[in-house]
């Protein structure tokens, strides 16, 4: 199963969120989510919706202000 | 689920962009929620009127607003109409209250119908604010 990608670069609240929301809506059980953003708030944030909605974060990574989550569906 | 409930009563600029983040918020974060548009709220749903409010501080005759808006822009901030089209996408429903049409004289073919999950009085708003986890008041 492909993973599903949101780029949210240089999107600022509520954008990533909801963005993510969709895509989670989109992907099927299983499918892995991986969302790349720069907004400093996202980051905090995304994980929180992650835990509120009971699904899986693998991992919070940031690279030069750039950073990805990714989620499983 | 868990939901949230929002009464606009505010026509402003500014707090219509609270209110439509707060409720992209609560879907982002797996809830339900419903906007119920009130008084000079409901004007905001008026064709083409969900941007023309004024901001509640320093309108100063649409210059504080046009300043607010670049600096905006600058931002990257969604504009309302965005997270009016991401608000629906994500199941939010966007509730008119039928007694401010009958005190404005506002006409159901004046408003966007595009936007309207329905119409309602304060009932509706009680029945959905007492099942829900969030209740807020702009």
């Amino acid at each position: 199963m492909d993973e599903l990608c949101v780029n949210c670069v240089r999107e600022t609240c509520p954008i990533p969120l909801i963005e993510t929301r969709k895509a989670i809506n989109a992907a099927t059980k299983g499918q892995i989510i991986e969302v790349t953003g720069t907004h400093p708030a996202s980051k905090k944030e995304i994980p929180m919706a992650v835990k509120a909605m009971k699904l899986k974060l693998l991992s919070v990574d940031e690279k030069d202000g750039v950073w990805k989550i990714k989620i499983q569906k | 689920m868990a939901k949230a409930t929002i009464v606009l009563h505010s026509g402003d600029f500014d707090k219509v962009y609270s209110a439509l983040i707060i409720g992209n918020g609560a879907l982002a974060m797996g809830m339900d929620c419903s906007i119920y548009f009130t008084f000079w709220g409901l004007q905001r749903l008026r064709l083409g009127a969900l941007s023309k409010g004024h901001i509640s501080k320093m309108h100063m005759m649409g210059l504080g607003k046009w300043f607010m808006k670049r600096k905006m822009k600058q931002a990257n901030v969604a504009s309302l109409e965005k997270l009016m089209k991401d608000f629906k996408e994500l199941g939010g429903k966007i509730i008119a209250c039928d007694m401010t049409m009958e005190v404005m004289g506002i006409k159901k073919e004046d408003l966007d119908q595009s936007l309207i999950t329905e119409y309602g009085a304060v009932g509706t708003y009680i029945r959905e604010a007492r099942e829900s986890d969030i209740t807020l008041f702009i």
